[in-house]
């Protein structure tokens, strides 16, 4: 009976060895998160030739020196020898495992100077990448919609693995990354790369790859970060170095032009049904999380929307809210990640919609006040 | 250890229990004491990136020109913290022992005085045990009026032991909303505005 | 063999005072211990309860059950009732049934404070419970509450966390002072420290394990529950604090909880082999030695479970290597149950097949956390389900199962009725099948990426994750096999006798079946 287990476990041993599997921990892509999965394999080895020799022993044991087959008990208790040696051989085995696993840790303290760097920000319930020494910076959401995390279709093929706007980063080049947080812990993981650093408030950390091939990488936030910590996706892009510079410039320029643009048209007013649309899509898109889509939120977790003072009364600490955001809540500044227009368009919706009907409008100018002034 | 039994506790129980007893409330305290005890140890050994709180001593080293290293600045703000908050560059090149200045950036754009405190990082940490700060606005909480923008200053040089292989240091700076917790002489310093 | 009967005096279970009040007045060791052991299985049964919703959330990818929000509240409240709930009373039961019957006392030192220390513990429960139905539910950070989700950005339940968390950290040392002082005074006479079974010394260094970190414990929750609403900032970077000085406050406590959980495990399995052997244990002194070295040990290793927080490479190296090095005393007692083994006569009764099914393993988890000690891996292994498969080896097959097998062997001591071995066997066969089958793919979907305590998940991940909610399923059920068998020994079955059990040693088999009321009044000689 008891064999049936063991042969089951040595079945599901080669299976997780076999490389590349779904059931392993991938090799990755850079020279780093090789010699991390060579490292986990050799470790795994030794377990299993350890294993095989105690759970050999014992089943032998409990095979051949069982009273049912008239096995008379021997009487010895203690063996200085044996026990010695069950004390020392063990201790070289992990000194033998300490040299390998010493060594790929020191590797991954490459100390040369990295040519790229960006900065890393979690926040409840994405990624902020900001190039530095280069004007771009942008918000990485979640892609995934709404209806196939509901089941109301099916799910794609990167479920739960697509962001609206992922990080790009050039191919044989030392990237570096400085990671921190805006609220709570979480950490910032991409498999392939071996990369894993929490993002600690107030905190700046540190890690690095050196990707060989173009490609989408995909990870996900790896510390519990609150109510949507599954749902914040790390896709990484990793294109060849002038591929990624044309894209860097092309990012410049476009959110230079942005900005311009935003300018531009804060003199234009937008009517009611243009706001109530967009902030529709807007809210959706980033309120509805925590406030839910009917706005009437999680009673003692995120507040409702519906009827309460500052919807019906405060437009100014409406504004201000959700430009600058409420410290110490998951309430976050939302100036840097949403256009003027579309500040302006969610305050309009929160403030017409679920029955709160004040018939307030707001315009990009009126956000303008709060964010540039 | 054959002492004699007995269904009554023995007289020694309560000295038993007292220094458990002890021993717990040692243990509770000892659970507070790690806090400034790891705090010491940050100090000491640059764990996490903390730097130090106060001012050091102007730098009397030796510039080392044979080697630079790139300080870079990061600026963020905390949520809820409204500022305008940068550094004039993103970053500088610096011979260990030698001193700069860099200008730090701030204004207020709300209709009401506040006081912020930034509070400073170091990447990689242990870079930190060896970035000197002999002057900064990050010591103190600063103040700040209604719509006013100002530039702190921040004096640092990095000492000549910084070891060879950190080439790039990155000083970070997240700047919180104090307004509420303000000490008193801060808001005394705002109060002509008033 | 079970089936063996032997001719004893078979008074009713209850000769002492009857009725609520008995139980909620008494002072005797052994109605104490039958309190724990109810508790704790209650617990382990509500606490399984969560883990069967966290199962069926995520039997399937996408949100069927219950939203996010709730799945925190689940995964927390499921850790900490495991954890604080079901193992740990389980074991202060045991450690009150058997510890005065080992020693030959009459009882624990300090009867009274006994009583307290269990019967603070409901209410810790009932509050940490009550707190999932107020408003905005109940803590939702994990067991681990890692600040500042735990404090700034937590719900107000969270004061409720922190009072039952004292609460329970109170009823721990309460029970490890009494179990301190009944051994160092109570033994009987000849009765020296080396010659106590493993059961008591692991116990004995249980004790002061407790007594030295769930202090550390409740400092830690006060500073959350300041940091929250008194306005320090012990763990808020904004105020000169630190959140990973939480980590490591919290792992300074909790991985010697980690030992608390397991080293009387080791105990139970260092009476149970010998007995099932009709062979001493093999090196008794060593496996003394070993369990302190664990426990000295275990106050060096803490940063292991922070590998990913930034720290020096320095750090790194220092615990990685001392986690590494724990390996070797645990090694040692691996070993010297097998040498027990060896060329003994075994038979394999229930008890003895949970404690052969624990040193397996128990042995895998203790792998996967060799794995785990090596840094640069457990960069790819922290918080993925490669960790939640390492921990439920070492708490669900190691201690769970040890406290099953203690139950197995003991419970003709306990109820003088021999429990019903077909039953036991089924018990047995589907929760060693169904456990492997819940825990042992999780290590995959880990390796493969997927992250812990996520409601949902990518659909690389559908299929294990369906293999192990059936396995989560199956043993849930398994267990309602072992209520079934515990109320049908204690209320009927073939008479036990006094020793039940051909090849077990110590005090208690020298009592009658079930053991009187008062056992040891007057003290045994120990030769």
């Amino acid at each position: 009976m008891r064999t049936r287990l063991i042969t089951a476990l040595a079945a599901g041993l080669p299976l997780a060895a076999s490389a590349q599997s779904q059931l392993n921990l991938t090799q990755g892509v850079t020279e780093v998160s090789n010699r991390v999965y060579d490292l986990h394999m050799t470790i795994f080895y030794i377990c299993c030739v350890i294993g095989a020799i105690v759970f050999g022993a014992m089943f032998y044991s409990m095979w051949r020196h069982r009273k049912s087959k008239g096995y008379k008990p021997a009487s010895f208790h203690e063996n200085v020898k044996v026990e010695i040696a069950w004390t020392v051989i063990p201790f070289l085995i992990l000194v033998g495992m300490a040299i390998p696993a010493t060594s790929t840790l020191l590797a991954m303290e490459d100390t040369s100077e990295a040519d790229v760097t960006v900065l890393v920000t979690g926040s409840q319930w994405k990624w902020h990448y900001k190039y530095l020494d280069r004007d771009v910076e942008y918000f990485s959401l979640l892609a995934t919609p709404r209806q196939q995390i509901e089941n109301r279709l099916d799910k794609g093929e990167n479920y739960l693995l697509e962001v609206d706007r992922p990080l790009v980063i050039p191919t044989d080049t030392k990237v570096r990354f400085l990671i921190t947080s805006d609220d709570v812990i979480h950490s910032w993981w991409v498999p392939d790369f071996a990369v894993k650093k929490d993002a600690n408030p107030g905190f700046i950390n540190e890690a690095w790859t050196k990707v060989d091939e173009p490609g989408i990488y995909r990870g996900q936030c790896a510390e519990l970060c609150g109510k949507d910590h599954g749902f914040m996706p790390v896709v990484v892009i990793a294109k060849e170095p002038a591929e990624y510079q044309a894209w860097l410039d092309e990012q410049e320029r476009m959110q230079r032009e942005a900005k311009a643009e935003e300018q531009r048209l804060l003199a234009m007013s937008m009517s009611m049904d243009e706001l109530m649309e967009l902030g529709e899509r807007v809210y959706l898109g980033n309120c509805a999380a925590c406030h839910q889509p009917n706005g009437q939120g999680i009673p003692g977790v995120f507040p409702s929307l519906v009827g309460t003072e500052m919807m019906l009364n405060d437009i100014n600490g409406h504004i201000d809210i959700v430009v600058n955001g409420k410290n110490g809540t998951a309430m976050q500044s939302f100036k840097n990640m949403l256009s003027l227009r579309e500040i302006a368009a969610v305050v309009t919706y929160e403030r017409n919609a679920w029955g709160n009907n004040t018939g307030d409008m707001v315009q990009a100018a009126d956000v303008n006040a709060y964010v540039n002034e | 250890m054959s002492e004699a039994p007995q269904t009554e506790p023995r007289p020694d129980n309560g000295r038993i229990i007292r220094r458990l007893l002890l021993t717990v409330a040692g243990m509770f305290a000892f659970g507070f004491a790690l806090v400034p005890l790891y705090e010491a140890f940050c100090d000491l050994t640059g764990f996490n990136g903390r730097t130090r709180n106060e001012a050091a001593a102007v730098s009397t080293h030796q510039v080392d020109t044979s080697r630079t290293v790139n300080v870079q600045f990061i600026t963020r703000n905390a949520q809820g913290m409204p500022w305008d908050f940068k550094a004039e560059m993103n970053s500088v090149r610096v011979h260990p022992g030698e001193t700069r200045v860099v200008n730090f950036l701030a204004s207020n754009p709300t209709g009401s005085n506040m006081v912020a405190q930034a509070i400073p990082s170091v990447a990689p940490g242990e870079a930190a045990l060896y970035l000197n700060k002999t002057e900064c606005f990050c010591f103190n909480q600063q103040p700040l009026q209604a719509g006013a923008d100002t530039a702190m200053p921040m004096q640092f040089y990095l000492d000549p032991d910084i070891p060879e292989h950190i080439h790039t240091l990155t000083l970070s700076y997240t700047l919180y909303d104090m307004t509420a917790n303000a000490t008193p002489d801060v808001l005394a310093q705002m109060a002509p505005a008033n | 063999m079970s089936t063996v009967v032997g001719e004893m005096d078979h008074h009713d279970h209850h000769h002492a005072p009857t009725g609520i009040s008995r139980w909620l007045f008494t002072t005797n060791h052994k109605d104490i211990g039958s309190l724990y052991l109810w508790f704790s299985f209650i617990m382990f049964l509500v606490g399984g309860s969560m883990a069967m919703v966290i199962r069926a959330e995520l039997f399937q990818p996408g949100l069927q059950l219950v939203d996010p929000h709730f799945f925190n509240q689940m995964t927390t409240v499921h850790g900490l009732i495991m954890v604080f709930g079901a193992v740990m009373p389980a074991f202060t039961g045991l450690a009150n049934w058997m510890i005065p019957m080992m020693i030959g006392a009459p009882d624990m030192a300090l009867p009274r404070m006994n009583n307290w220390s269990f019967w603070i513990l409901p209410f810790a429960f009932a509050i940490l419970l009550a707190s999932l139905f107020m408003e905005g539910g109940g803590p939702a950070f994990g067991w681990t509450f890692y600040a500042p989700l735990s404090t700034t950005y937590s719900g107000d339940s969270t004061a409720l966390f922190v009072f039952s968390v004292h609460i329970m950290g109170i009823s721990s040392i309460m029970g490890a002072i009494n179990v301190i002082v009944t051994i160092m005074n109570m033994r009987a006479p000849g009765m020296t420290y080396m010659k106590m079974p493993l059961f008591v010394w692991t116990w004995f260094i249980t004790a002061f394990l407790l007594i030295a970190v769930m202090p550390v414990l409740a400092g830690a929750v006060t500073m959350v529950l300041t940091d929250k609403y008194f306005g320090t900032s012990f763990f808020d970077a904004a105020g000169g604090g630190d959140p990973v000085m939480f980590q490591h406050i919290f792992w300074f406590f909790g991985h010697p909880e980690v030992y608390i959980m397991i080293l009387p495990s080791f105990g139970i399995i260092s009476a149970i082999i010998p007995a099932f052997s009709r062979k001493k244990l093999f090196g008794y002194a060593s496996m003394v030695y070993a369990t302190a070295a664990i426990a000295g040990l275990s106050f060096l290793v803490w940063a292991h479970h922070m590998f990913t927080t930034g720290m020096p490479v320095a750090a790194e190296l220092f615990f990685m290597y001392c986690t590494m090095l724990i390996s070797v005393p645990t090694g040692v007692k691996v070993f010297n149950w097998v040498a027990t083994m060896w060329r003994g006569s075994m038979t394999f009764e229930v008890p003895m097949l949970f404690a052969l099914a624990f040193v397996i393993l128990f042995t895998i988890g203790g792998f996967s956390g060799l794995m785990l000690a090596i840094t640069p891996i457990d960069f790819q292994y922290h918080d993925t389900y490669f960790v939640v498969a390492h921990f439920h080896y070492v708490l669900v097959s190691g201690a769970i199962f040890s406290i099953m097998a203690a139950a197995y062997y003991w419970l003709p001591k306990w109820t003088g009725h021999m429990y019903d071995t077909t039953l036991a066997r089924w018990h047995f066969w589907t929760s060693l099948i169904s456990v492997n089958v819940l825990f042992f793919p999780m290590h995959f979907a880990g390796l493969a990426g997927m992250p812990r305590r996520i409601p949902d998940y990518a659909v690389q991940f559908a299929d294990i994750n369906q293999i192990v909610s059936i396995g989560g399923f199956a043993f849930g059920l398994s267990q309602l096999i072992f209520l079934w068998v515990v109320i049908k020994c204690v209320r009927t079955g073939e008479k036990a006798p006094a020793k039940p059990w051909e090849g077990a040693e110590g005090l208690e088999w020298t009592v009658p079946s079930p053991a009187p009321y008062h056992t040891f009044e007057t003290p045994p000689k120990v030769d």
